[in-house]
């Protein structure tokens, strides 16, 4: 009896493989595919924020948008391969991890638009949009909190994977530290990063939390009451090491943590917001464009003028009021150009 | 889910053949009726194990369907027609994915047109092309288990297979490709088989156990190569990611549909294979094999014979390092040409899941191993038209496991016989270890 029941059941299965055959896709509408690296969609980090991006398009520019999870290096191609099949008509591409794809495949379709996240080709691919961050000059505002907020005297930050778009984040911090010490004479000291030594503190994934509590722990340990996570989710161990000694502050990276990780909104001094989202929606606004003629190899770079990148609002009565309208200040400066965020010189140091 | 039918037809093998032996030890006759008899049963659970994690995998993506419960909510009939139209969507696109459309592989067929016939067999090239790293890391999983070890290390052993051949595969140039090939490929073999031998020397001299250490021997090896592959490490191809450069042509793979980037199935999976026959070979028609798979079955009996012991499991263990060291050859000459930092496949892991399905048995593995790339291809098309997420192959992969070591379920939930004694040995072996 149950085993006529499970036969049954495969003939449901079976059925449905041929079924399957006569159900064709009604295309209509522009469509935008986005292919995630290995943290999923739901990384809370920079897959999301880009998803986030698509969303928001779907909504306002009435695009047809979706993903595709990656669950390693070869999916990629695979992933890939299944939006250009499906006649989609802007790829996104979320991380430095798929430019070798990214790029063959645009090379292989040039029909097809592109845009890869955190990675620039040089030379630039015509029909690929690199969407790059200079977050230096988002977490320079944040070092130059963090330089307020502390009572000990000292500050961190730790990163994933020493790559440029995690590095970047913790050059800009130490400029803005250095940048308070010399407007307010103090001697407030950063620990996990030195541009000067070009190295710092990474636990080597942007997976475990279990390694972003340890990291935090042994922070605190060492005196320092501010810390900066660039690790995606590896930060939520960290804000949790944070949480639990009570008296110091955590500052989130990518999105705003106080949104996407309520629960330590208490220890959140503030977020450095790179806003993934924002570059994709400009860049899906662009190419759904009637008039689009193709990106002719043009890049985005999100800085604090145009909002790709961003200090979110800092926690309540954690820096006086006068440091505030000072970050405003300091804003300004970086968006003229009369205060240096820190990666250019860094990069030119090299 | 016919080709489920000739994947057990092999899964008694390495009982069968040591059966013969004992029959011939006897005097009687081979047993070739009670067999083929024998041999059939022996299907039956893997297949329901499979047929059972399905079914409950419908039910997981009914349950986690919001407009399931919103039709619900219009009415129980509603809700039914509702799930099910969910199941035959996801579904349908998992078997689309897995295995091709077949009405559409026909009408392209038909046409004659390039494109549609490379798009309609696309799925199955897929599910080829994943299966062959599965064939041999599984194949280094059985092999360990037919002679008593557990090797839990086939990540770890990937990993520096990885390292070495993509290091061979960029550093060495101007080598004719019918050179620079096998020796990319031999250097990952014999990278895997030191990784694998070192844990498998420290058993036979220490009697350290080798899951142990071959679970450290994997930390070790992933901080190895995330030292070697950082974006400034000694390996990095220096434009500020942490990958490796890209290997020399010479040591390509050569692919099926060398034009096409989207098809990537190459004689990797010929390859994976020979590998499998000469595995098979090796097992059951050497001295060798005999002597390992001797050790597997009873050290004590082993050594009371003659053996030695202690470099059986060194060689045990070197040439199940080789196999999954191929794993990562395989993947890395034949699909990526590059080496990132992170490489991190599960491959090792998975690889004990295909050895326990396929009973530890050559071509029980390369059949497992085709199920679970079926699984992975199926899985991503179904991500990408049903929108299922792809975690869910990781959920069927973990029940079918969970039934295939565990058979009282499938004989409960199914109501079968209690079978001979002499059908259920095997393959947890290696967990007690000599």
């Amino acid at each position: 009896m149950r085993k006529r029941v499970s036969i049954g059941l495969v003939a449901i299965l079976l059925a449905s493989l041929v079924l399957n055959a006569c159900g064709g896709g009604a295309a209509s509408g522009y469509k935008v595919g986005m292919v995630t690296d290995m943290g999923g969609v739901d990384d809370k980090s920079f897959n999301a924020s880009g998803w986030k991006g698509i969303e928001d398009a779907i909504k306002e520019l009435g695009i047809e948008g979706s993903y595709l999870e990656s669950q390693q290096q070869t999916d990629y191609a695979t992933n890939i391969t299944q939006y250009v099949n499906q006649g989609t008509n802007l790829i996104i591409t979320v991380g430095y991890m798929l430019a070798d794809d990214t790029a063959n495949f645009a090379k292989a379709n040039p029909d097809i638009n592109f845009a890869i996240v955190d990675f620039a080709y040089d030379p630039p691919i015509d029909n690929v949009r690199a969407l790059t961050f200079a977050t230096d000059q988002a977490s320079f505002l944040a070092g130059y909190a963090a330089a307020a907020a502390t009572k000990t005297g000292k500050v961190a930050c730790f990163g994933g994977i020493n790559i440029p778009s995690v590095s970047i984040f913790m050059v800009g911090y130490e400029a803005g530290v250095k940048y308070y010490n010399a407007q307010h004479g103090t001697d407030v000291q950063v620990l996990g990063w030195s541009t000067a030594a070009n190295n710092g503190v990474f636990v080597g994934n942007f997976e475990s939390t279990d390694d972003g509590r340890r990291t935090g722990e042994e922070f605190l340990a060492e005196g320092a009451d501010v810390i900066m996570a660039v690790a995606g989710p590896v930060g939520q161990g960290t804000a949790e090491a944070v949480q639990v000694a009570g008296n110091a502050w955590f500052i989130g990276v990518d999105q705003d943590w106080t949104l996407t990780a309520p629960k330590y909104t208490d220890v959140i001094l503030t977020s450095v917001l790179k806003n993934i989202d924002v570059a994709v929606f400009d860049t899906i606004k662009l190419a759904s464009a009637k008039d689009f003629a193709g990106f002719g190899g043009e890049s985005y770079v999100g800085t604090l003028a145009n909002d790709g990148v961003g200090l979110a609002d800092v926690a309540d009565g954690a820096i006086p009021s006068e440091i505030v309208d000072e970050l405003e200040d300091v804003r300004k400066g970086i968006i003229d150009g009369t205060i240096d965020s820190g990666w250019e010189t860094y990069l030119s140091g090299l | 889910m016919d080709r489920k039918t000739a994947a057990e037809s092999n899964v008694k093998a390495p009982e069968r053949a040591l059966g013969d032996e004992a029959d011939r030890v006897r005097g009687r006759l081979p047993r070739g009726r009670r067999r083929t008899r024998g041999r059939l049963r022996s299907l039956v659970i893997p297949f329901l194990a499979i047929v059972t994690a399905l079914i409950i995998g419908a039910l997981v993506i009914v349950f986690t369907d919001e407009t399931v419960y919103a039709a619900f909510g219009d009415g129980v009939g509603r809700g039914v027609a509702r799930a099910s139209s969910v199941i035959t969507r996801a579904y349908g696109a998992f078997f689309s994915g897995a295995l091709g459309n077949p009405v559409r592989i026909i009408t392209a067929l038909f046409s004659g047109q390039g494109t549609q016939i490379r798009r309609a067999i696309y799925p199955l090239t897929e599910t080829i092309r994943i299966s062959t790293p599965y064939i041999f890391a599984g194949l280094a999983v059985a092999l360990g288990f037919q002679g008593g070890l557990f090797n839990i290390g086939a990540e770890g052993q990937y990993f520096v297979a990885g390292l070495v051949t993509v290091f061979v595969g960029y550093a060495v140039t101007g080598l004719p490709g019918i050179i620079h090939l096998p020796l990319a490929l031999l250097a990952g073999a014999v990278g895997g088989g030191i990784w694998g031998a070192i844990p498998g020397l420290l058993k036979a001299k220490t009697g350290a156990h080798e899951v142990i250490n071959t679970i450290m021997m994997n930390y070790i090896a992933f901080r190895l190569a995330e030292f070697m592959l950082d974006a400034n490490g000694p390996m990095a191809r220096g434009d500020g990611r942490p990958v490796s450069p890209e290997i020399q042509p010479s040591a390509y793979l050569p692919q099926f549909f060398p034009n096409q980037i989207e098809i990537r199935v190459n004689t990797g999976f010929l390859l994976a294979l020979a590998v499998a026959v000469l595995v098979w070979w090796l097992l059951y028609k050497t001295t060798l094999g005999y002597e390992i798979r001797t050790v597997g079955a009873n050290p004590r009996a082993a050594r009371y014979a003659g053996m030695s012991v202690a470099r059986t499991v060194v060689i045990t263990m070197a040439l199940s390092g080789a196999l999954a060291g191929l794993s990562a050859s395989t993947d890395i000459l034949g699909v990526l040409h590059f080496m990132p930092n992170a490489f991190s496949s599960g491959y090792g892991f998975d690889a004990i899941a295909l050895a326990l399905l396929g009973k530890s048995h050559p071509f029980g593995v390369v059949l497992a191993s085709l199920l679970f790339g079926a699984l992975r291809a199926g899985a991503q098309n179904m991500q990408g038209i049903a929108q299922v997420p792809v975690d869910l192959t990781s959920i069927v992969q973990g029940l079918i496991i969970v039934f295939i070591a565990a058979p009282e379920i499938i004989r409960k939930l199914y109501r079968l016989r209690q079978p001979v004694a002499s059908d259920e040995l095997v393959t947890v072996r290696g967990w007690g270890g000599a």
